[in-house]
């Protein structure tokens, strides 16, 4: 018995059909989880279901790129959704055009403010200069902030996790740093959420609002160009 | 529901070809989107078919960036020597952008398309 449910196991394993369905089922018991409990900000479905998964793989001696292999099958949905992301911005066409001065001044404040608090504070937190380069982009979407670090002497894939983590920061703690602020207006809280945390926090965006799904989308967007343009220019200064 | 899936891989493929061409520091995706918009400015509406395939996919991005988070499980042992000064940079530096964005954003924002003040009753 014992030798067939190890059999069937590595059989499964080795299928990308396993990764996939697991993915799915635990990411639906982590959102039907943070629903019954309230939202709460720690129980993020994007932390919780990743979290059980790592414990999952770690427990079966399952290496990343095995789970990878069945799981890219999700991931690679992601450029299409970047590209959907149009349609919102679309639908808000007005109150984007209307923005527009209140769009500019933001996305400077909030790009140079993303950058020079996470390089100031690693440097004063004594992180070493790769660290920091690589930490400078975390704000911007994965592959434009990989990009970015690669040309400056930093490590692209610690850069990934980087900008995972701010994504599932912001996405969990950014509604409740902008309710502690009173800030309720869907275009400048959709706005913050994109810029400071990308594609997980124009996620977080799209549950508020539509109105603010378009703006996080557009703010990820602009942030990514911003801070391609200035980080380079920036970390010139600073070495 | 082809046609609409089609329009967007389309608009990939092509970003994808202009930002390798062209050398931009941008990802295929988000020059994807742009296309698109801009083919939406032209057609002056959203087509049905295309509103349910985007709507479907923006619906549920949250899981897509899953398979990424357990990614993290490959720098386990780097981000255990750094946990703390990379954990306060990312943790500050984040909750920091999203306040000044916001708050810049809301000062400069036109009164009446914004809510500061209209929306506040039901939030809090």
């Amino acid at each position: 018995m014992g030798e067939t449910i190890s059999d069937i196991w590595v059989y499964l394993a080795a299928s990308p059909l396993l990764a996939l369905t697991m993915t799915l089922v635990l990411f639906q018991v982590a959102q039907w989880l943070y629903r019954k409990a309230g939202r709460p900000a720690l129980l993020n479905p994007v932390f919780l279901s990743a979290a059980a998964i790592v414990a999952i793989l770690i427990a079966t001696d399952t290496p990343y790129p095995t789970y990878f292999e069945g799981a890219q099958f999700i991931h690679f949905l992601l450029g299409p959704a970047t590209v959907a992301l149009a349609i919102p911005l679309y639908r808000q066409i007005e109150r984007v055009k209307e923005s527009a001065l209140a769009i500019t001044v933001s996305l400077l404040a909030g790009s140079l403010t993303a950058m020079t608090t996470a390089v100031g504070i690693g440097y004063l937190l004594r992180l070493d200069a790769i660290s920091l380069v690589s930490l400078a982009p975390k704000s911007v979407t994965a592959p434009v902030a990989m990009g970015i670090v690669e040309k400056l002497g930093g490590l692209p894939s610690l850069t990934a996790v980087f900008v995972i983590i701010t994504g599932i920061l912001g996405g969990a703690l950014g509604p409740v740093v902008l309710d502690r602020l009173r800030i309720f207006d869907p275009t400048a809280r959709g706005f913050a959420l994109g810029t400071a945390s990308h594609g997980i926090g124009t996620a977080r965006a799209l549950q508020e609002s539509e109105v603010a799904g378009a703006f996080s989308g557009l703010a990820m967007g602009l942030n990514a160009l911003a801070t391609a343009i200035l980080l380079p220019f920036l970390w010139s200064l600073f070495g | 529901m082809l046609p609409a899936l089609t329009a967007i891989f389309l608009c990939q493929l092509v970003g994808e070809a202009i930002t390798v061409g062209a050398g931009l520091p941008l990802p295929g995706p988000v020059v994807g989107m742009v296309l698109l918009f801009a083919a939406l400015v032209i057609r002056g509406k959203v087509p049905g078919s295309l509103a349910k395939v985007g709507d479907g996919l923006l619906s549920n991005l949250s899981l897509l960036f899953v398979p990424a988070g357990v990614g993290i499980m490959q720098h386990a042992a780097r981000l255990e020597d750094e946990a703390f000064a990379v954990g306060g940079a990312l943790l500050a530096s984040t909750l920091l952008t999203i306040a000044v964005t916001a708050f810049v954003m809301s000062r400069f924002t036109p009164r009446h398309s914004g809510g500061q003040t209209h929306a506040a009753s039901s939030k809090d």
